[in-house]
């Protein structure tokens, strides 16, 4: 309980809605922050993932060949990862252009109606041709359901794996 | 007396109860309070055991039952949880999530969804079987319903209570398996049917979001089939 965790939180294909709900979670960050600290995060500078995390958050789904290779590094330098939110869980929203396939969303986004016709390639990673949820790329320790998953679901889900306990959602937190 | 004889003793979870010979294991379980989940089954309609989440095990019998369509039998023993009938539940739940799209976020039934919930009750939370992400069509023909076939589970509740109660027979079951459609009439757009009387009941009997009101899209409205017994009830009370 008294060792300081190391934390990291990443954002992959989804819409940031957790990372906001994990901020609601308002002052008791203040209490959390003495006992871990946030080493990598869309909150904090660094660039490169650390060698070693005790905990990973992770936000979004798997859509890109950027998010695979990401998501890849971050498993194989995490003790524990844990899948946050419905995007990461279920694909959710991002996993919705599955149904048609890629290429007819970007025709739609970038070609149909457009002026300007041009599919960005450049500066940006290509998209997968299916949008998976995390445990379908890499294993996932802890699945918290939620979109997003309430501040109280999150601050539960930490104190129980500072206290090292690896916690289950089942019955606690549901989709949507 | 004749009543007495068709009563049968049976045991659930190690408790002895007494049921009529005419009940099904969930029948007698839910009128001593053992809960055992269910989908497809509901008060007032008939019992088809099309989604299997009231699997229970029986001794003697060589594999799981569904409660809703087993009669109890005299000396029968029933186990409604255990880790294997728990484990046959999570997989049926996965199974629904992963045949169709079923995004709660963004869902018109979120937060009363009995599917939702489900997930819930089950602690399921998370779907290991690979989704399938087919490609549905919703049916908005209709001036106050939609039918989102994305979200239907196949439980033919519309299809029993249009039937059953309203007695219009407008739902219908067409395909086989995975491919099976929810359809009105020969499978007419919903605002074209000439048998629909746009009752509603199969909206409120609907356990998910495949069937809404138009008019409750992003009001949180809850549906309401606990009328059916009543309005049995009442109309057996009619033809007396």
């Amino acid at each position: 309980m008294s060792e300081v965790k190391t934390l990291a939180t990443v954002w992959l294909d989804g819409c940031s809605g957790c990372h906001m709900s994990l901020l609601d979670l308002d002052e008791r960050l203040i209490e959390l922050s003495s006992q871990f600290q946030l080493v990598y995060s869309p909150l904090v500078d660094r660039k490169t993932f650390p060698d070693r995390v005790d905990v990973t958050l992770v936000e979004g789904a798997v859509a890109s060949v950027d998010d695979l290779k990401k998501i890849r590094k971050i498993r194989e330098h995490t003790r524990v990862l844990v899948s946050l939110g419905d995007c990461a869980l279920t694909g959710n929203v991002s996993a919705m252009r599955n149904t048609v396939g890629v290429q007819p969303v970007l025709f739609r986004v970038y070609e149909e109606n457009v002026l300007q016709k041009q599919i960005p390639t450049i500066g940006v990673p290509a998209l997968l041709d299916r949008v998976c949820p995390v445990h379908e790329v890499v294993p996932v320790d802890v699945f918290v359901p939620g979109c997003p998953p309430s501040a109280d679901t999150i601050y539960q889900v930490l104190s129980e794996l500072l206290a090292g306990r690896v916690p289950s959602l089942g019955g606690v937190a549901h989709f949507g | 007396m004749s009543g007495e004889a068709n009563v049968r003793t049976l045991t659930v979870d190690g408790e002895e109860i007494s049921a009529r010979a005419d009940q099904t294991i969930l029948e007698a379980a839910r009128e001593h309070n053992v809960g055992i989940p269910t989908l497809c089954h509901l008060e007032g309609l008939s019992e088809v055991g099309a989604c299997r989440l009231c699997l229970v095990e029986v001794k003697g019998a060589r594999r799981l039952l569904p409660a809703c369509v087993t009669r109890v039998e005299e000396g029968m023993e029933v186990t409604t949880h255990s880790p294997k009938i728990d484990r046959y539940r999570t997989m049926i739940l996965e199974l629904f999530f992963a045949e169709r799209n079923h995004i709660c976020s963004i869902c018109v039934a979120n937060g009363n969804c009995e599917l939702q919930s489900l997930a819930l009750t089950l602690g399921m939370t998370h779907v290991e079987i690979p989704y399938q992400y087919p490609q549905l069509p919703v049916d908005a023909s209709h001036p106050r319903f939609t039918v989102d076939h994305n979200r239907c589970v196949l439980c033919t509740r519309c299809v029993r209570v249009c039937s059953e109660i309203e007695g219009a027979n407008t739902w219908g079951v067409m395909g086989r398996g995975a491919q099976s459609l929810v359809i009105t009439d020969l499978k007419e757009p919903w605002g074209d049917s000439e048998t629909c009387t746009s009752c509603g009941k199969c909206v409120q009997v609907c356990p998910t979001g495949a069937l809404f009101e138009k008019s409750s899209v992003g009001s949180k409205v809850r549906k309401h089939p606990e009328f059916l017994p009543y309005l049995r009830i009442m109309r057996e009370e009619d033809q007396a």
